[in-house]
């Protein structure tokens, strides 16, 4: 009756967001006094996942799994749900792992929860807190079938060390046929992405033109972030579309959310309302994301913005 | 999976529609919080499936499809189909069931589709009320259908399919087959490519057939137990503009974010 959680890997390396399901999973395998199994495929060093509280890792390592098919992993992650007898199990909500969640949960016949961002308050039957309506509200939702499936909102239950002593299990799986043919990926490969981000600067109408956006870049640059921007400068093309986040753009959860330039429009402000920290600039001390931020300043962004890249670097220097 | 030729000309579209607040609602519940309040608020299409349905509208105009649109719902789910067939879609269908979760929406569907042979179903990567972003999958995954979530392109060729589905930081060009379900979101087609249905076409969709089917066995694997709105956030910190120093000290030893 393990838990069972899907530790998504990139090229052998661990997502940082399956040490944070193995986190959240640990504390509610603690709650039902019983373990954690991983399922991992491909990953270099499955023992890493000892340090998040794992228990034993259903190890598949199959170059035919080398790139990721929804259909394949779904089947092989079923495989691994009755091999372990479970009736739990926990995903992450990267763009794969969401992917993959609503085919596995037919296949396993589990009722599935989605935006989950706290541990169960009961398990019986299972009832968890999880965002709804675009971050306006939260739902306590429950689960009245037998097995059960959770996908959980980055950045909600944060990575937690844990040492556990792990067993590492090769796990022979079959695998299943999929018309879906994937021909080629396209990734900006040096550049920090907003999904994966701890910190997102993001730009609006207020910077003028797109020719304003180096310092924007640079600020980004100097805190290892994202860059992200309202839905009119992607309407105006002055940014790329996968830039946009809002309500019919990207959401984000990162940790630290440094909005410039942007009025603060309720469909941005619920498409960043889960990020921790949220920082206004903004001329207008009556835009209303003076309401929503918990640090603002007031005053123009082409005197903050170059200041707070000086303060910032100067800062580093001494912080690293 | 069947084998069987797809004629363009015949090819069947079912857009999915979600009938849901409008963005600038405001969120409220009622009846000891287990009910959205819907008093005051404007009801649309969910945008995400409203790029989907630009999307079928375009197959239709240019590579010959029918597009019929459907929503698991009640009556009152009735004008925002009105408005689908009013952008241009064929016929509208309403599976009567109060929609309890995403299972229940998708085996509804899935039933119509199967029993119907539609080759694309185009649905939303979520709807911006229940935010579950389950139903395409689920459907695809109950009558194994092919399935591209997060689909930021797709254009169709006889019975082979090319679609972008967005991953983390870009892309991933996909290939596949007919019949196949995509959640859809904007990138399908452009923000300025959407309609804003014209008087002729409000005429139109009013004779258009608006079919009521009465929903198969419901679905109750997941359910609401309560809604909560957040609490009111504390009084935000202002820092001057001539003391940026401050921010970074602030945010560095009080808020630990950088
Ligand atoms: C159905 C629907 C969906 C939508 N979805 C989204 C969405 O997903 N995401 C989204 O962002 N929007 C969305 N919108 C649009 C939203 O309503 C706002 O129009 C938009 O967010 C405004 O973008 P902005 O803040 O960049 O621009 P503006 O509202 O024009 O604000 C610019 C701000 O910059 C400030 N400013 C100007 N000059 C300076 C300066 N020198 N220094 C500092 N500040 C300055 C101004 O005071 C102002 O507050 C949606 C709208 C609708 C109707």
């Amino acid at each position: 009756m393990a838990i069972l959680i899907y530790a998504e890997s990139e090229n052998g390396k661990y997502k940082k967001d399956s040490f944070e399901i193995a986190s959240y999973a640990r504390v509610a395998a603690d709650k039902l006094n019983t373990s954690v199994t991983a399922v991992s495929i491909n990953a270099d060093d499955p023992n890493e996942l000892g340090n998040y509280g794992v228990d034993k890792v259903l190890h598949i390592s199959n170059d035919s799994l080398k790139n990721f098919n929804a259909v394949i992993y779904a089947d092989i992650i079923k495989q691994a749900f009755e091999s372990e007898s479970s009736n739990l199990a926990i995903l992450s909500s990267s763009s794969n792992a969401k992917y993959l969640g609503s085919l596995l949960s037919v296949k396993i016949n589990a009722g599935y929860i989605t935006n989950v961002i706290e541990i169960p308050k009961e398990f019986d039957p299972l009832t968890v807190k999880r965002n709804s309506f675009t971050n306006k509200a939260f739902e306590y939702a429950k689960i009245n079938s037998k097995n059960r499936q959770l996908a959980i909102s980055k950045n909600s239950h944060g990575v937690i060390e844990n040492k556990t002593s792990i067993q590492i299990e090769t796990f022979e799986v079959t695998l299943a046929s999929s018309e879906i043919n994937v021909k080629s990926t396209e990734k900006a490969s040096n550049k920090v992405t907003i999904a994966d981000a701890e910190i997102v600067v993001s730009g609006g109408r207020g910077l003028k033109g797109p020719e304003n956006w180096g310092m924007i870049e640079e600020l980004a640059d100097v805190l290892g972030a994202a860059t992200a921007c309202s839905k009119p400068v992607s309407d105006l093309g002055w940014r790329p579309h996968s830039e946009h986040v809002g309500q019919t753009g990207k959401l984000v959860s990162s940790n630290l959310y440094i909005a410039i330039g942007i009025s603060g429009a309720i469909q941005h402000l619920a498409g960043i309302n889960s990020s921790k920290v949220k920082v206004v600039i903004n001329n207008d001390p009556d835009a209303p994301f003076f309401k929503a931020a918990d640090y603002g300043i007031v005053g123009d962004a082409f005197e903050v913005v170059p200041k707070l890249i000086e303060g910032l670097k100067t800062f580093k220097s001494q912080n690293t | 999976m069947s084998t069987k030729f797809y004629p363009l000309n015949i090819m069947k579209i079912l857009v999915c529609i979600s009938h849901v607040p409008d963005t600038t609602s405001k969120i409220n519940f009622i009846e000891n919080n287990s009910k959205f309040d819907e008093k005051g608020v404007q009801f649309v299409i969910n945008p995400n499936d409203e790029f989907g349905l630009t999307r079928a509208m375009w197959f239709k105009e240019k590579q010959g499809a029918s597009v019929d649109v459907i929503n698991v719902g009640l009556a009152d789910t009735e004008p925002t189909l009105r408005k689908a067939l009013a952008i241009g879609a064929d016929k509208a269908i309403r599976i009567n069931s109060d929609p309890k979760n995403g299972l229940n929406v998708a085996k509804q569907i899935a039933h119509i589709v199967s029993s119907e042979s539609y080759d694309l179903v185009i649905g939303g990567r979520e709807s911006i009320d229940y935010n579950g972003g389950m139903v395409p999958g689920m459907i695809a995954g109950l009558i194994n259908y092919n399935f591209v979530d997060k689909c930021i392109s797709l254009e169709i060729n006889n019975d082979s399919i090319t679609a972008a589905r967005e991953i983390e930081g870009g892309k991933e060009i996909i290939e596949s087959k007919l019949p196949l379900v995509v959640a859809g979101q904007k990138g399908l087609v452009k923000e300025s490519d959407l309609r804003i249905p014209n008087m002729r076409g409000i005429m139109m969709a009013r004779r258009k057939e608006l079919q009521v089917i009465n929903a198969i066995d419901e679905d109750n694997s997941t359910c609401t137990v309560s809604f909560e709105k957040p609490k009111p956030k504390e009084e935000i910190t202002l820092v001057s503009s001539d003391n940026v120093g401050e921010l970074i000290n602030l945010l560095h030893n009080e808020a630990k974010a950088i």
